[in-house]
């Protein structure tokens, strides 16, 4: 890892897409997120780090209200997304989890063909008028989730049958086919060898071009290698969020330097 | 611990000894394993042989059922005595009664006896008792449905008398009817002579199986066939209401139903509901839908409501067990992409859990199938079906029976031949719920899934 590249590598856009002010969540009386502020930009790639059951994932997961599925979980605090509040009561969150896709810790095809994994989504939401729009976007999210050239001999197979980072990748053109505005990712890669990590990390970059990105990882190489931005949680709090180049280089809280250099966590 | 550490400052290693020596506490541990394994294989052993006894008695038991003594007649059907005026007017022919038709039978039988060079010292009458009490009756319905055949000869195959078909079979010997009074040694004489001479002939018996059961005279002539088409209407009714009710219900509580006391309560209460006795539905049905609705009495429709009431557990319990079964992470992909919840269930939890309902519901249905008392309190037992329904609406709603209380029906009769169509019927009601229980293994082993 060369520092010099981290600290130069560049954030094009400072667009502001998801603002997150004083965030609480408990999971019945246990306070699970403490006061949490971070501003995620888009088309940008944000990790979200930090040891087990820090709280990054149930954060991650108040960004689509898939904690909604929770009974006992409960959200405080504002969560914008393009300056609305997703937690209002008329946000409807089938309509939000429609902008914001995700992409899960286990690859998790539906046991169904390739092509129907894919084109799930764009039925329900009905983005295509016909076969041909549907074969079109299948066409395209496979090629935007870099498996098109290992998958589009067999469409009709099952997407299970493919192997671990492979049906991760469908799992990714899955949720890019609902041409959503924000990915979330909740350890993508744990479940992958590191050859298919390493073809997922660059999907992630290329995906940077279209999308905000927020990832959570407990890889801190995999932080440093994908993200321009780094949030660091320890036991419910936002410790220290900034530059990925600055995070790793030059922590200010002596928390995050422990972390990263393998004395906590 | 304390073994170990005292061993240790004896100065003794704890494992001490050669690894070739089997050590005293091993070989007591290898010595239990072995004693529990024994146990395992004689208990194993003992249920396959209960299993065998059981399965070879009804067969030895049940399948003269399916065997019938039929004594084949030619009788001329004399226009003298079925219809004086010559006429072939329905009314009137329909006015001789089975009285009429009975002298035809013992003409029939001294013709056969002449062309046969046989000499009986029976009467007339007692030649004819070997025959079923129905004879008359089948030649009877014969003649009203082909009016143009009076003054012909034709060839009917009649039923042998309940006793004679025993004799034919083994049941009935010349010890075992010294006190009965339908039959005697020298009819059982003429039985043999008329077998010699191909009269009487032992054949498999189809009406058995789709025929109506009969009064208890005439034990030869009961059937199963018109009690199945009773169960066939209540498995229909189970079926239609049940598996909807029971489907929405466990979807309801397993996903979307907030978890709090009230759906405790109901959980419990579910699983409570699988253990209550079947007659305690009986009296419920008798209550509520005979007494307080007033649905007809031993219809198959009550009967269906009984037994859904009964089977909805057993369908709730297996329904969710199997929604449980679908991996969480499947509702997450759905919900990721934007599904709703009710899309999410529908399209991808319901179809990977239909194996599991499926195979649920048969087996529900194979239970509610076999099911006996709860009919005996809506009046399924004790009237004699002795109709096929003519449409649904009547299959549902006109008094019929049930295969399993048409069993205990013959079962409690006097004449040892019902006891053996009991026995028969068993292997009936068997085949269908080993059908049934195949069905529900294939269709789990063919669509069940892996992930």
């Amino acid at each position: 890892m060369n520092d010099m590249t981290l600290l130069e590598r560049d954030v094009d856009t400072k667009n502001i897409k998801i603002a997150a002010n004083n965030v609480q969540v408990y999971y019945g009386d246990t306070h699970a997120i403490k006061d949490v502020n971070v501003q995620i930009e888009d088309k940008t790639v944000t990790a979200f780090i930090g040891p087990s059951g820090c709280g990054k994932s149930t954060f991650l997961r108040c960004l689509n209200r898939m904690n909604d599925t929770i009974d006992i979980c409960r959200v405080e605090g504002d969560i914008l997304l393009d300056g609305e509040d997703i937690y209002d009561p008329k946000v409807d969150p089938v309509q939000l989890r429609a902008k914001v896709g995700m992409v899960f810790q286990k690859p998790n095809p539906f046991p169904k063909s390739i092509y129907d994994n894919i084109a799930y989504g764009p039925r329900i939401h009905g983005l295509a008028r016909n076969k041909a729009e549907l074969d079109d976007i299948v066409e395209k999210s496979l090629r935007r989730g870099a498996i098109w050239d290992e998958v589009k001999d067999r469409l009709d197979a099952p997407g299970t049958g493919l192997s671990g980072g492979q049906q991760q990748r469908l799992c990714i053109a899955r949720a890019v086919a609902t041409e959503p505005e924000v990915l979330l990712m909740d350890e993508p890669c744990s479940a992958l060898d590191p050859i298919a990590t390493a073809q997922v990390e660059e999907l992630i970059d290329e995906l940077r071009q279209n999308y905000s990105v927020v990832i959570v990882t407990h890889s801190m190489q995999q932080a440093a290698r994908v993200s321009q931005k780094t949030a660091f949680f320890h036991l419910g709090n936002l410790v220290e969020f900034g530059e990925t180049g600055h995070i790793f280089t030059n922590p200010e809280d002596p928390r995050t330097e422990s972390y990263i250099t393998g004395r906590i966590g | 611990m304390t073994e170990t550490s005292q061993s240790t400052e004896n100065g003794r290693k704890p494992h001490g000894g050669s690894l070739m020596t089997l050590s005293k506490r091993t070989a007591r541990r290898n010595a239990a394993e072995k004693r529990f394994q024994i146990y395992g294989i004689a208990a194993i052993a003992v249920g396959l042989l209960m299993l065998i006894i059981l399965v070879s008695t009804i067969v030895s038991r049940g399948v003269g059922a399916y065997s019938q003594t039929f004594v084949t007649l030619q009788v001329e059907l004399l226009e003298s005595k079925l219809d004086k005026s010559g006429t072939r007017d329905l009314e009137k022919i329909k006015k001789v009664s089975t009285f009429g038709y009975a002298p035809l039978i013992k003409n029939a039988f001294s013709v056969k006896l002449e062309e046969l060079g046989i000499q009986s010292e029976l009467s007339a009458k007692e030649q004819a008792a070997i025959l079923s009490k129905s004879a008359p009756a089948q030649l009877r319905d014969y003649v009203i449905a082909n009016p143009d055949k009076i003054g012909e000869t034709i060839e009917f195959r009649f039923l042998a008398n309940g006793r004679v078909d025993g004799y034919m079979k083994g049941r009935v010997s010349r010890e075992s009817i010294a006190n009965d009074k339908s039959i005697n040694a020298e009819q059982l004489d003429f039985v043999d002579i008329l077998v010699v001479n191909d009269v009487i002939e032992k054949t498999f018996n189809l009406d058995f199986i789709t025929g109506a059961d009969a009064s208890d005279q005439r034990p030869e002539a009961a059937g199963m066939g018109v009690s199945m088409i009773g169960s066939l209407f209540m498995m229909l009714v189970v079926l239609a209401l049940a598996l909807p009710i029971g489907v929405a219900a466990s979807i309801y509580l397993e996903e979307f139903a907030p978890q709090n006391w009230l759906t405790d309560v109901i959980e419990v209460n579910i699983s409570n509901l699988a253990a209550v006795p079947s007659i305690v539905f009986g009296i419920l049905g008798l209550a509520v839908f005979i007494n307080y609705m007033h649905l007809p009495t031993s219809a198959p429709l009550v009967g269906g409501l009984v037994l859904t009431l009964m089977t909805l557990p057993t369908i709730i319990i297996s329904t969710r067990a199997s929604l449980k079964s679908v991996p969480p992470s499947i509702r997450d992909a759905a919900l990721g992409v934007g599904a709703s919840k009710m899309q999410a269930v529908f399209h991808h939890v319901l179809p990977l859990a239909a194996p599991g309902i499926l195979t649920g519901t048969i087996i529900g249905l194979a239970q509610a199938l076999g099911e006996t008392a709860p009919l005996l309190l809506i009046g399924m037992v004790g009237f004699i079906a002795s109709n096929a329904p003519d449409s649904l609406a009547s299959g549902l709603m006109s008094p019929n029976s049930a295969m399993p209380a048409q069993i205990y029906e013959w079962a409690k009769r006097a004449d040892p031949a019902f006891y053996e169509r009991a026995w028969g019927g068993i292997i009936i009601l068997l085949v269908f719920l080993i059908t049934m229980n195949t069905v529900a293994v294939i269709l789990r082993r063919r669509f069940e899934r892996r992930w």
